[in-house]
């Protein structure tokens, strides 16, 4: 259901909004496939109107699974100047930033990054422009709004020149990857990423969704939308399970990870059944100095949306508890349709200091803005 | 450890193929010749690498190495250490990786009489899950029927990694004959390898690979829920076997959410997920992949909602606990109770007693 939630009176807005927030899941689009040109080198452009965008997935136009929303958006996110959802940053601010007392956010962008091309030529040059563009068009314009290092992943060192090319740009706050990569980000050809963001001092985000070219789920493709965005957390368990067990953050102790819009409840059983078999297999991996489990609690966050909703509300408090309250981060996921209201994401009132945590502090903390 | 209460059932042990020597007199001849003819090797997956800390407990091996490779071991081993009043054997050789339909046939042919005459008529305690040439449905349906008339069949075994997810109609059929005989499907731990074994490629480590086990579980199970596989047949049990247990919550909220807002791409799906979880789906109980602390399983055990969920197994002979130890502590005795005989019995028709002397011979 699509809900205008600017219509919504402003006295039902409970005390949670008048809090400051963070939103650690915000989505900027172009309003038209060529605004990207100002800063895609006239090659580019050339190749993209003679070939188009090829990720692996067959259709040339939108993703692999037809989404439940058109631009899978709220419907009352379209600015009123026209173009997609996201791409107009007055609306953005009023719908968003001033509705909600959004005081930090994290651009995400993905539409199209530059990220997961086929052509890893092509990935390098859209990358860089769409950086730049976050710069120009929505950091250096609002100062609430953090960039993130979109980069060629699938091309470890190219990645890592990028995250270089912006190290110390205070308009950045994380490096970003998709989590449905060629191979699993716990692969060593992924670890140039992970050195240049410690080196830079940027935590590394990864996405839900991407273009691996793996099926979503390990017994084939299904076939629903729902399947896929139901797979998105398995695909971050998998993930995950690849950087404690390969070693990542064993080898890089200061790298910080957060798992970006594939929920957060899975997190406590994979712990557990890491350690429970990190324990049995210990021979395979003499590598691991600690249990898995600390590794994850030492160097992983998470974004809530979309926040699981159990029936029983309250055992999403325990889900909490056992990952730590100062490991998650809000995010509101916009302009999506599956978009969390903070007004309405936790399921009981929780204390004062908790709810500053989960809805701002962890943030400012993690992304280097507390104070 | 609380000694068991009589009439445990063990829903999940493991006979050993001791090698394709042991399935050639339970060959037709072609498929026997080509055996020599062609040097066909042993189909031992590799999802449980015969070395490997986890494919059989120490004090389990033989002097071979190898585990449950006679019913002398298992009877010794796991029946009577655990007094185990009925196991359910789940022969994991590598029948699904097959490429040739008619091969893989051939042997789920062969492991299933081998099983009927190596360990059921040898040893009155077992029962066994009808190993089925998933790759083709016909095929498998047609083994369904031959070995369904033996009541010691009492589930259809397939694995949760396989060609296309199974919730597919092409697997359908399985299903109605599984539902027309009262069989579970038994969904076991293993891959037909036609896919890396996680949704983000092949891992390295064979620890990532078993820990990602329960990540195709979801998947599969999700696929089950959306196709409408429980909602066609609403008289089948599916039964997830070595899964893991503690991701099951965290999973239903997620697709319970999802439900509800994209229900129109399933419109066959009337109700949330988790009741048709509850009513239709079950988990053994090892490996649990319990949290650290008595509290937190208690807490997880509330999260599951329902004391109907879980069937006593020990993964015999899996390593994935010492000593006796197959409870994990802090159960109920009521629960206890439920896990070890009244689940079990509820979820396989075929062991209730009218069954268990019927045709036994």
């Amino acid at each position: 259901m699509n809900v205008d939630v600017l219509s919504r009176p402003a006295a039902s807005r409970p005390a949670a909004s008048r809090l400051a927030i963070a939103d650690g899941d915000i989505h900027p689009a172009r309003k038209k496939p060529s605004d990207i040109y100002p800063y895609l080198e006239k090659r580019w452009q050339t190749h993209l109107e003679t070939f188009g965008l090829r990720f692996r997935h067959g259709f040339q136009y939108g993703p692999a699974y037809p989404k439940g929303q058109p631009l899978a958006c709220r419907r009352d996110a379209t600015p009123p100047g026209g173009g997609k959802p996201g791409c107009d940053l007055d609306f953005l601010r009023a719908q968003l930033l001033d509705a909600h007392n959004v005081q930090l956010g994290i651009l995400n962008p993905l539409s199209p990054s530059g990220q997961g091309f086929q052509d890893t030529e092509f990935s390098i040059a859209f990358c860089r422009a769409v950086n730049d563009w976050q710069v120009a068009e929505w950091t250096s314009r609002e100062p609430r709004l953090k960039a993130s290092v979109v980069v060629p992943y699938e091309d470890g060192p190219a990645a890592a020149a990028e995250i270089d090319r912006r190290a110390g740009d205070k308009n950045f706050a994380q490096v970003l990857l998709l989590s449905r990569t060629a191979e699993p980000l716990g692969n060593r050809r992924y670890w140039p990423i992970y050195e240049a963001a410690v080196r830079a001092g940027l935590p590394v985000g990864v996405h839900a969704f991407g273009y691996g070219g793996s099926a979503i789920s390990a017994g084939g493709w299904p076939s629903f939308y729902i399947e896929e965005m139901n797979g998105h957390a398995q695909c971050s368990q998998a993930l995950l399970t690849s950087m404690v067990i390969e070693g990542v953050f064993e080898r890089f102790p200061d790298l910080r990870l957060v798992l970006i819009e594939s929920g957060f409840a899975w997190l406590p059983p994979l712990a557990w059944r890491l350690d429970k078999h990190f324990l049995r297999l210990r021979a395979e991996t003499p590598h691991l100095r600690r249990l898995p489990s600390e590794y994850i609690r030492d160097q992983v966050w998470l974004t809530t949306q979309p926040v699981e909703e159990p029936t029983t509300r309250s055992q999403l408090l325990d889900s909490i508890e056992w990952i730590g309250w100062d490991r998650l981060i809000f995010a509101t996921d916009y302009p999506h349709w599956d978009f969390d209201d903070p007004a309405h994401v936790l399921p009981l009132p929780i204390p004062e200091a908790r709810r500053r945590a989960f809805f701002f502090d962890n943030a400012a903390a993690l992304y280097g803005m507390a104070g | 450890m609380t000694a068991l209460p009589p009439g445990a059932i063990d829903c999940d042990v493991h006979p050993t193929v001791p090698g394709l020597s042991a399935l050639l007199p339970h060959m037709e001849d072609h498929w026997r010749d080509m055996v020599a003819q062609r040097g066909v090797h042993e189909l031992h997956s590799i999802s449980y690498p015969d070395p490997s800390p986890l494919t059989a407990r120490p004090d389990w091996r033989g002097s071979d190495g190898r585990a449950a490779t006679d019913v002398e071991k298992l009877r010794a081993q796991a029946l009577d250490r655990f007094g185990t009043g009925v196991a359910i054997c789940n022969c994991l050789y590598g029948v699904q990786l097959l490429y040739s339909e008619d091969m893989a046939a051939a042997y789920a042919r062969a492991v299933n009489d081998w099983i009927a005459r190596e360990w059921l008529d040898r040893e009155p305690r077992l029962r066994a899950s009808i190993v089925v040439p998933v790759q083709n449905a016909e095929l498998a349906v047609q083994e369904i029927e031959r070995c369904a008339a033996d009541p010691r069949f009492v589930q259809v075994l397939l694995l949760v990694m396989g060609e296309i997810p199974l919730g597919r109609r092409q697997h359908w059929p399985i299903y109605a004959a599984a539902e027309r005989h009262g069989l579970p499907i038994g969904i076991h731990a293993g891959s037909s390898y036609r896919h890396p074994t996680t949704p983000v490629g092949w891992p390295t480590y064979y620890t990532e690979d078993y820990v990602g086990q329960a990540q195709a579980f979801q998947q599969q199970l999700a696929s089950l829920i959306c196709e409408g596989v429980f909602a066609k047949f609403p008289g089948l049990r599916v039964v997830l076997l070595e899964s893991g247990v503690s991701w099951l919550p965290a999973f239903l909220w997620r697709l319970d959410k999802y439900w509800r807002g994209l229900r129109m791409e399933i419109p066959w799906v009337n109700r949330p997920p988790s009741e048709i979880v509850r009513d239709q789906v079950r988990l053994t109980l090892q490996p649990l992949d319990a949290p650290p602390k008595p509290e937190q399983l208690q807490r997880l055990l509330e999260h599951l909602e329902s004391d109907r969920l879980l069937l006593f197994s020990t993964d015999y002979p899996h390593w994935q606990f010492d000593g006796p130890d197959v409870l994990p502590d802090g159960l109920s005795a009521d629960l206890a109770q439920k896990i070890l005989v009244d689940n079990p019995l509820a979820t396989y028709p075929r062991l209730s007693e009218s069954s268990l002397t019927k045709g036994v011979s």
